[in-house]
């Protein structure tokens, strides 16, 4: 049974809507690489799905419930951890509170955070706002991995970063994938890097899921036709 | 200087000043000691809510009446031999102050649930409003309560008592309103340093964030008003015991700008900011009060200096921006 389904997902912003028709499934311990070219829908589907965004029709089910109706908290709460776009930490709390503010219990503890990142150990006492922007990128994944998620969602994790600091935040991704398998739901539009994690790829198209199937099977043909790349 | 140093010495500086008056036979310094510590109590409950969660009610005086009748109307019921309620369900009135702040708490406590539970599904201006407008319903139900005094008041001719002590003795009374204030400050530390406090700061900042999280804002800040108008509804109790008076003045609008003005004088999200902004306006009061009798005229001046100049208040003028999370 797929730990995240969604089915002819459709959404609106006032009177446009964004979203026609997006199916997707992801199950546990898998990595989806959602993918499309800009304002195809991608960061939408997140917002539809940890409900920041209502659907105006289709199904999103977690875990075997219906998040229609749903209060965004209580999405986060089933066990959806989001790394948003722009990293958004809380800019006037420090490392350690921002931390500590989102916690719940279960495995991902402040010590496992600090282990997985190194850096936010010494930042601790700094104020999120005075942190590098990839330091801000490793302590939203820290914040998100705090909630203990049975779903983590890192939309455009590595954007804006240094290639260096790109790549950590992969080799983050990947040691996640290989030590907790937790299953993650990735926006990016890096396929090299996305090769090395993902199982899985969907791709929008204007609002709609035009295909699905294993990343492996993500063929030049279909990258060139769907990513422009 | 950091800011704990400040709240030491400010904390200490009120101990002494009672202390010295005690041993200097000076009553009235001890009792505007004790205001400023009861005054404080109140700042520290609406800093709750206006600090942390960054909710400007103006209808805070709502719990503080609330205390305040709570002490009135069972302390009556006590010096008249009648009960509150009669049999089968009996309530006696009592003249324990414990009892009578476990109500004036769990009163206050319950009204704040009601008015927060409504008031927080609006923001801005809008929840202003709506917590003023609670404020003054309050405020004309006491003036249309004649059984309790109606717009006279209430006076009650003897303190109330507290195991163990003299509370008419007023550095007695100073030490157990200190201690309480005392104490209430290290539950808002804490509060503020737990994860309940750092979310709901967060809240304050950007609720959709706080959201993606897991934590629902309405439900945080909920909590944090219900702890505010308990707070601030012991200050009210205590502050009736004070005078051994109640009055639907202690309701009214006025008060809950005083109260508001204790914290934006102290600094607004600081420990100790309104024992500052408390301290400063009972000298104000009483210096100035005595020069001339338009002695808000000058108060209202420092208030424009204070939020045009030293938005972080006294104590962020002195410690800087270090540790609020402004």
């Amino acid at each position: 049974m797929s730990l995240l389904e969604l089915e002819g997902v459709e959404a609106v912003y006032g009177t446009t809507q964004a979203l026609f028709g997006v199916d997707l499934a992801l199950g546990e311990g898998e990595v989806l690489a959602l993918m499309g070219r800009n304002g195809m829908g991608k960061s939408t589907t997140v917002k539809v799905i940890c409900r920041l965004l209502p659907q105006s029709a289709g199904l999103v089910r977690f875990d075997g419930r219906l998040l229609a109706g749903m209060p965004a908290h209580r999405v986060a709460r089933l066990g959806v951890g989001l790394v948003p776009e722009g990293r958004r930490c809380f800019a006037n709390l420090t490392v350690r509170e921002n931390l500590i503010a989102a916690a719940r219990p279960g495995d991902w503890t402040l010590a496992r955070v600090h282990d997985l990142f190194p850096r936010l150990a010494e930042r601790a006492g700094q104020r999120a706002a005075l942190l590098s922007g990839g330091e801000q990128q490793m302590l939203a994944i820290g914040r998100a991995l705090m909630t203990n998620p049975k779903l983590l969602i890192l939309d455009e994790a590595t954007e804006g970063l240094a290639p260096i600091l790109r790549q950590a935040i992969w080799d983050v991704i990947a040691r996640i994938k290989r030590e907790t398998g937790l299953s993650i739901l990735v926006i990016d539009k890096s396929l090299r890097e996305l090769s090395q994690v993902a199982d899985k790829a969907v791709i929008l198209e204007r609002g709609r899921s035009v295909w699905s199937g294993a990343f492996s099977d993500l063929d030049a043909g279909v990258a060139g036709q769907y990513l422009g790349v | 200087m950091r800011e704990r140093h400040i709240n030491a010495i400010l904390l200490g500086g009120l101990l002494a000043t009672a202390l010295a008056a005690w041993g200097l036979d000076q009553p009235f310094t001890i009792t505007l000691a004790t205001k400023v510590a009861i005054l404080a109590l109140a700042g520290v409950g609406l800093n709750i809510t206006l600090g942390l969660g960054g909710m400007i009610s103006l209808g805070h005086a709502a719990f503080f009446g609330i205390g305040g009748y709570a002490m009135g109307i069972l302390a009556s019921h006590a010096q008249n031999y009648t009960p509150l309620m009669e049999a089968p369900l009996l309530i006696e009135g009592t003249n324990s102050m414990p009892v009578i702040w476990l109500v004036a708490i769990a009163a206050s406590a319950l009204a704040a649930l009601v008015i927060g539970a409504l008031s927080l599904r609006t923001t801005g201006a809008y929840f202003i409003m709506v917590t003023l407008a609670f404020g003054q319903m309050l405020y004309y139900f006491a003036i249309s309560w004649p059984a309790y005094g109606g717009e006279d008041g209430l006076s009650i001719y003897v303190r109330n008592g507290f195991p163990g002590l003299n509370t008419l003795d007023p550095i007695q009374f100073f030490g157990l309103c200190f201690v309480l204030l005392c104490l209430v400050l290290l539950f808002v530390a804490r509060l503020g340093r737990a994860p309940f406090g750092l979310a709901l700061t967060a809240a304050r900042q950007v609720p959709a964030r706080v959201e993606a999280v897991g934590l629902s804002p309405y439900r945080l800040q909920l909590v944090a008003f219900v702890l505010s108008g308990a707070i601030t509804g012991l200050a009210g109790a205590l502050f009736a015991d004070l005078n051994r008076f109640v009055s639907p003045a202690m309701f009214s609008w006025q008060t809950s700008g005083e109260i508001m003005v204790f914290v934006i004088l102290g600094g607004v999200a600081r420990l100790c900011g309104p024992v500052a902004g408390a301290a400063l306006f009972i000298l104000l009061e009483h210096w100035l009060g005595a020069l001339s009798e338009f002695w808000h005229i000058y108060l209202g001046a420092l208030l424009l200096i204070v939020v045009l100049f030293a938005r972080g208040g006294l104590i962020g003028q002195i410690a800087g921006r270090e540790a609020a999370h402004d």
